[in-house]
C-alpha cells in the first residue's frame, strides 16, 4: 500500500520528469544551433556530428566582416517594438470597446479579424508590394512596422479582449461616477488591473514581430532589412555553410531570448498580481 | 439641499419596456428605499439616475436642473455597488481619494478629507491595505467610504448588504441608519429585504415589474396596502387572503360572506358596494386566533406548524382550500390535521377589490 504523501511524491517526479523532457526537446535546437556556431565548418558538416571539438570564434568574426550586423539588428529593435507599440494603441481601445460596449456584432467582428490570420500571407504579397510601391514604402521601417502592427492587431486585440472581459463592469462604472472620463478609466483602472495580460500581449508582439520573415524578405532589402533578413542572406548564395549560418542564427535570436529571460520575472509576477481579487 | 423629482421615467431595451413611467418625489435628506421581488427595475432606476443607464424617455430633475442627459460624474451623485466595486490596484486610502484626485483637489485637502472619512467608518488602521486583504464587511465599509469622501447629494444604493452574512448585516444595517442621522443627505437604497426596506426607510417605493405599486412611510404601506400586491409582499409570514362576496354595506359597515365560513362584518364608512361584489379579504398572520372548532369565524385544518421560539406560526387550510397562516405567542400544542377555528380580529382585516385595489 502507498501512503498518500508517498502517491504524491510519485505524481511530483513523474510531472517533473515529464515537463523536464519536453523543455528539453524545446531547447535542444537552439542548444545545437550555439554549439555548432562555435564549431569549424568541417566539425558542422561532420557525421556523425562532433559533440567534442575546438570552439572557435572564427564564424563570428566573418560575419562580422562580411555584414553590419548592428545595421541589422537596429532595424529589429526599431521595427519590433515600433509594431508593438502601435498595436497596443491601436488594440486596446479597441478591445475596451468590444469588452465592455457590446453590440450584436462583436462576436462576429473577433471571428472575422481572427480569420485574417488563416489567409496564407503570399495570398496578398502581390497587392500588398504593389501598394507599398506606389507609397514608397519598400525597403523602408515605416512600412515594415505598418505590417507587422497591422498581421499581428487580430491576435493583440483578441487576448487583450479575452483581459479586459475579466473585469467586472462594476468596477469601470464606479470609476465613471467617481468623474473619470473615458481616457482615464482606461488609463487609471482598465490597463493597472490588466498588467500581467497586457505585458504578456506585448511580449508576443514583440517575439512575433522579431521573428517576422515572410514579410521582411518580400519587403525589405538592404535599408530596412532586420535580422530575419540577414539570417536568410547567410542561407542560400554559395551552398550552405552550417557553422556560419548557425553563427548569425545565434545572433538574431540573441536579443530577444534576453529580453524573455529579464522580462520574464517580471511577467509571471504581474500575470499573478494582476487578477482582480 | 438635494431635492429629486422624477417625471414618467421610461426605459426599455430594444422592445422589451422595463420601467413603464416613473413619477417619483425625493426630498431634501430623505432615506428613500426601492423594495421589490427580483428583477422589477429597481437597479435599472437606480442606476438610470445615476446615469450609468440612458433612459429612453421621461425626466429626471435635481434641484431644479435637469440632469436626464448628464454624464455621472457631473450628477453630483455616489454609489455604492452591491459587488463594491473596489479598485483592486488601488490602497483603501487610494480608493478614497481617487473621485477627489479626478477632481484636482489639494493633496492635503484630500489627506483630511479621508482622514475624517476613515474615522466616521473605523477604517484608519486599513488606510494603506489592498482590498483583497480586507474582509467584506470591510470592504463595504470602504465602499462606503469612498462615496461620503466626495460630499455628494445623494447617495446611491444598490442592495450594499447582500454579500454579507447575516449577523453583519443586521450591524452594517444600524451603521447605515445611524450615519444617514450623521450626514444629513439624501439616500437611495435599493433592497429586495423588507426588514431593511421597513427598518431604513423615511419612505418605501414598492416596485413591480416596472411600475410603482406605492409610495409611503413603511407603517403606511403596512396598515394601508394600496393593493393586494402591496398587501401580500410586505410582512413575514405573508399576509393570507380569503375569498368571499358582499352581502351588505351601508354606515353599520360591510357584511361580508366568506367562501370559506360564516358571515363577518366589517366596520367601514364605505358603502357604494353593490351586493353581491366578489371581493377578497386580507388578514395578517397576527390578527389570526386559533380558538374552539365551535367559535371561530371559519374552521380550519393544521397542516404545519413552526416552532421559532419567541412565536409559532400555524399554517392552515379551510375547507374550500385556502391557506391561512397563523402567528401567535403562545405555545398551545395543536397536532397537525387536528381542525380548528379561526378567530379574526375584524378591525384589522383589509378588504380588497378581486381585481386587487383596496376597499378598506
Ligand atoms: N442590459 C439589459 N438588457 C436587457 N434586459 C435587461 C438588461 N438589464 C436588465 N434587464 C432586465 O430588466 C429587468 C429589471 O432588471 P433589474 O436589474 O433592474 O431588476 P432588479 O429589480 O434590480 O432585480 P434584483 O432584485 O434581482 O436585482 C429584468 O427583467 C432584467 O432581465
Ligand atoms: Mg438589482
Amino acid at each position: 500500500m502507498t501512503t498518500l504523501k508517498q502517491q504524491k511524491q510519485i505524481h511530483a517526479i513523474l510531472l517533473g520528469t515529464l515537463s523536464w523532457t519536453i523543455a528539453l526537446i524545446l531547447f535542444f535546437p537552439i542548444f545545437w544551433m550555439v554549439l555548432t556556431s562555435f564549431k569549424t565548418e568541417i566539425d558542422a558538416f561532420a557525421t556523425p556530428p562532433s559533440i567534442f571539438f575546438w570552439p572557435t570564434l572564427e564564424n563570428y568574426l566573418t560575419i562580422n566582416e562580411r555584414s553590419d550586423y548592428f545595421h541589422f539588428a537596429w532595424n529589429s529593435v526599431v521595427v519590433s517594438f515600433g509594431a508593438t507599440i502601435a498595436g497596443m494603441i491601436i488594440a486596446i481601445p479597441a478591445a475596451f470597446s468590444m469588452a465592455f460596449y457590446e453590440t450584436k456584432r462583436t462576436k462576429t467582428t473577433l471571428l472575422w479579424m481572427l480569420s485574417t490570420k488563416m489567409l496564407p500571407p503570399v495570398g496578398v504579397l502581390m497587392p500588398i508590394y504593389l501598394i507599398f510601391k506606389d507609397f514608397s514604402l519598400l525597403d523602408t521601417k515605416t512600412g515594415l512596422t505598418i505590417i507587422y502592427t497591422l498581421i499581428n492587431l487580430p491576435i493583440m486585440v483578441w487576448m487583450i479582449y479575452t483581459y479586459f472581459k475579466e473585469i467586472p463592469k462594476d468596477i469601470l462604472e464606479a470609476a465613471r461616477i467617481d468623474g473619470a472620463s473615458v481616457m482615464q478609466e482606461i488609463l487609471l483602472v482598465l490597463i493597472p488591473m490588466t498588467k500581467g495580460g497586457l505585458a504578456s500581449t506585448a511580449l508576443l508582439s514583440l517575439i512575433l514581430s522579431w521573428n517576422e520573415a515572410f514579410w521582411s524578405l518580400n519587403l525589405t532589402s538592404s535599408e530596412a532589412a532586420p535580422l530575419t533578413a540577414l539570417v536568410a542572406s547567410y542561407s542560400s548564395p554559395e551552398g550552405l555553410f552550417w557553422a556560419k549560418l548557425s553563427a548569425v542564427s545565434t545572433l538574431a535570436c540573441a536579443p530577444i531570448l534576453i529580453f524573455g529571460w529579464v522580462s520574464q520575472k517580471q511577467l509571471v509576477r504581474g500575470l499573478s498580481f494582476g487578477a482582480v481579487k | 439641499m438635494a431635492y429629486l423629482d422624477i417625471k414618467q421615467l421610461r426605459k426599455a431595451y430594444n422592445e422589451t419596456e422595463i420601467l413603464k413611467g416613473i413619477d417619483l418625489e425625493i426630498n431634501d435628506q430623505e432615506f428613500v428605499v426601492f423594495v421589490g421581488p427580483s428583477g422589477c427595475g429597481k437597479t435599472t432606476l437606480l442606476r438610470s439616475i445615476a446615469g450609468l443607464e440612458e433612459v429612453t424617455s421621461g425626466q429626471i430633475v435635481l434641484d431644479s436642473t435637469d440632469i436626464t442627459q448628464l454624464p455621472p460624474a457631473k450628477r453630483d451623485l455616489a454609489m455604492v455597488f452591491q459587488s463594491y466595486a473596489l479598485y483592486p490596484h488601488m490602497s483603501v486610502k487610494e480608493n478614497m481619494s481617487f473621485a477627489l484626485k479626478l477632481a484636482g483637489i489639494e493633496k492635503a485637502v484630500i489627506e483630511k478629507k479621508v482622514k475624517e472619512t476613515a474615522e466616521i467608518l473605523e477604517l484608519g488602521p486599513l488606510l494603506e491595505r489592498k482590498p483583497k486583504d480586507l474582509s467584506g464587511g470591510q470592504r463595504q465599509r470602504v465602499a462606503i467610504g469612498r462615496a461620503i469622501v466626495r460630499n455628494p447629494k445623494v447617495f446611491l444604493f444598490d442592495e450594499p448588504l447582500s454579500n454579507l452574512d447575516a449577523a453583519l448585516r443586521i450591524q452594517m444595517r444600524l451603521e447605515l441608519a445611524k450615519l444617514h442621522k450623521e450626514l444629513k443627505t439624501t439616500m437611495i437604497y435599493v433592497t429586495h429585504d423588507q426588514v431593511e426596506a421597513m427598518t431604513l426607510a423615511d419612505k418605501v417605493v414598492l416596485l413591480n415589474q416596472g411600475k410603482i405599486e406605492q409610495i409611503g412611510s413603511p407603517l403606511d404601506l403596512y396598515t394601508k396596502p394600496a393593493n393586494k400586491f402591496v398587501a401580500g409582499f410586505l410582512g413575514m409570514p405573508r399576509m393570507s387572503f380569503l375569498d368571499g362576496k358582499i352581502v351588505s354595506s351601508g354606515t353599520e359597515g360591510i357584511q361580508v360572506q366568506l367562501a370559506a365560513g360564516e358571515n363577518v362584518s366589517l366596520p367601514t364608512r364605505e358603502t357604494s358596494l353593490s351586493t353581491g361584489t366578489p371581493v377578497s379579504l386580507g388578514v395578517r398572520p397576527e390578527h389570526v386566533s386559533i380558538s374552539d372548532v365551535a367559535n371561530g369565524h371559519l374552521q380550519a385544518r393544521l397542516e404545519v406548524s413552526e416552532h421559532l421560539g419567541s412565536d409559532t406560526y400555524y399554517y392552515v387550510k379551510t375547507p374550500t382550500n385556502e391557506s391561512i397562516t397563523i402567528r401567535s405567542d403562545n405555545q398551545n400544542k395543536v397536532n397537525d390535521n387536528e381542525a380548528v377555528g379561526l378567530q379574526l380580529d375584524l378591525t384589522q382585516c383589509h378588504l380588497f377589490e378581486k381585481e386587487g385595489n383596496r376597499i378598506y
